[in-house]
């Protein structure tokens, strides 16, 4: 066949395609972005015995509806996804982390991601896509990256060429285990806040409210209390960073955050629990547990470790 | 000089150069952010100057914060000031339809529009960062008399290439955006050219900014 190809019947709500993200642009105004859960989108590569930087489809709670033309092509989602793969005369129900076969007119429904946000689908082959300073991640408010910096559109076309032959067809034992306790480092501006605003923010618990999206989460609960400054001089951010507004309310900042800010830094989240924490839907609630630097640095190590665990019972 | 380093979170260094906001010492902190890019330390991701903040980002799985601490002090004791970067000159047309806040900051500076413009375009600003949103510049510092507060309720909606002013700053916003500065007029140029994969970015950290008037003519002409 000439051509191979998915057609968009349904966008999803916030589908992009991501790769690891862009380094070094920081300073001219530009995040990361990237894939928010890192380890399902390495994961989903190594299934699709990809490079492990290749682009990926990153949905959110409601995933694309995509009918595929062209040659045999094999697939992996992962995440905790529910979907569906409408063949000739079959309703197939997908399985999370194992390559799965798509032939010409099949259509692969990402229904929804169960009690959690993004979902991930990898192809073994590679989407015709435009990169921008060296990565293909989507960042719509810079509107770069892939298909022009947007999401997903209707009725758009998505090109896939080199179609590999090797994979495997084990399944991954994977469950994406939820989180409640979200572990936290005190931050620069952690003696802003009143003794009672300390407490509160390490005892209650938190919100995720529906302003929540690639840039940020934005919490409700207890109003922290500032004895402080309200607003500093704008300085530099990461990923991670919670903020603490005028109103009282945390902000985290998460991979397409801007890149710098003016309200004080309460804490950041540790890097080990960057993936748990993008996966908590809306509407759930987070605590905050505090934890030290060396703690934090052991336990990136062990989640490391398991996650290259994982990718090598891929091969 | 770095007067303090910390850590913020367990993948980043929080170099911390004081307090105050002057040209002085963001210079030191632009001068470090260029000496630690040449130094190719292996790990870091991402250093981001501010007024007088430099942060510096790095991959966790390849380095941690002992190590790059280390590496950067050592870079501390080497860095010399050198006066950095470009003069640039940027169109602006104020023409009533562009200048949106200019009624409000005649009466909040108690000037008269032409003298507020002769203010504003007889300095050269300075650029103290670039970010927040994709190539953003932070300018200053303006006459004092053009000194005022942000908008009591933000704009949801600020047009792409406005020019805003706030306390000593100004600044111009590469992308429709949600803003609460003092809009005073806007360029036909692009800041921020989200075509060009090389380098994207019209002003940088450290450069000079000198603005000059145009007609609506004029900019409709670059315009297109």
């Amino acid at each position: 066949m000439a051509e191979n190809y998915f057609e968009v019947l349904r966008p999803g709500i916030n589908t992009t395609f991501q790769d690891n993200g862009r380094k070094n642009y920081y300073h001219i105004g530009i995040p990361f972005s990237g894939a928010m859960d890192h380890r399902n989108f390495v994961i989903a590569n190594a299934i699709s015995n990809n490079k492990k930087n290749s682009p990926v489809i990153e949905f959110a709670l409601q995933g694309p509806k995509l009918r595929y033309k062209g040659d045999k092509v094999y697939f992996n989602v992962t995440g905790d996804v529910n979907f569906q793969i409408l063949r000739k005369n079959k309703i197939e129900e997908g399985v999370c982390y194992q390559n799965l076969v798509l032939e010409n007119n099949d259509c692969l429904d990402l229904i929804s991601t169960n009690r959690s946000v993004y979902g991930y689908l990898s192809i073994n082959a590679s989407f015709k896509i435009d990169f921008y300073l060296d990565s293909c991640s989507v960042n719509t408010k810079a509107e770069i990256g892939a298909n022009n910096g947007k999401i997903l559109q209707k009725n758009q076309i998505i090109k896939i060429e080199n179609i590999t032959k090797k994979y495997s067809l084990n399944k991954l034992d994977y469950i994406n285990s939820k989180i409640e306790n979200i572990r936290v480092i005190k931050g620069p501006h952690f003696d802003y806040f009143s003794k009672t605003a300390k407490d509160l923010f390490f005892k209650e618990k938190f919100r995720i409210t529906k302003l929540t999206d690639r840039m940020g989460i934005r919490l409700d609960g207890p109003k922290i209390e500032n004895i402080k400054y309200t607003n500093i001089k704008s300085e530099g951010l990461v990923k991670g960073t919670i903020q603490i507004t005028a109103d009282g309310d945390p902000i985290v900042m998460l991979s397409d955050h801007g890149t710098i800010g003016g309200y004080p830094k309460i804490g950041v989240v540790i890097s080990a629990d960057y993936d748990k924490l993008v996966q908590i839907p809306p509407g759930s609630k987070v605590k905050f547990k505090e934890i030290n630097l060396k703690d934090a640095e052991t336990i990136y190590k062990l989640y490391e470790m398991e996650t290259q665990n994982l990718i090598s019972k891929t091969k | 000089m770095i007067k303090n380093i910390s850590n913020l979170g367990d993948a980043a260094l929080y170099c911390d150069f004081g307090n105050d906001v002057n040209r002085e010492i963001n210079l030191n902190v632009i001068q470090f952010f260029k000496n630690i890019k040449k130094s190719n330390i292996p790990g870091i991701t991402n250093i981001t100057p501010s007024y007088n903040k430099l942060i510096i980002s790095f991959d966790l799985s390849i380095t941690d914060f002992d190590k790059i601490k280390t590496e950067v002090e050592q870079l501390n004791f080497k860095t010399e000031i050198v006066e950095v970067g470009n003069l640039i000159k940027i169109p602006v047309c104020c023409d009533n339809d562009f200048a949106l806040d200019i009624k409000r900051l005649e009466k909040l500076l108690n000037l008269e529009k032409e003298e507020i413009y002769k203010k504003f375009f007889s300095k050269k600003y300075y650029c103290y960062m670039t970010g927040f949103i994709a190539g953003m510049p932070f300018l200053g510092d303006l006459n004092d008399s053009l000194y005022a507060r942000r908008l009591d309720t933000p704009r949801v909606k600020v047009p792409k290439n406005s020019i805003g002013l706030t306390e000593q700053f100004c600044n111009i916003y590469t992308f429709e955006s949600p803003g609460g500065w003092n809009i005073i007029g806007k360029t036909p140029l692009d800041i921020f050219d989200n075509k060009n994969n090389t380098s994207p970015n019209l002003i940088n950290p450290g450069d000079t900014i000198s603005f000059f008037q145009i007609s609506k003519s004029e900019f409709e002409k670059k315009y297109g």
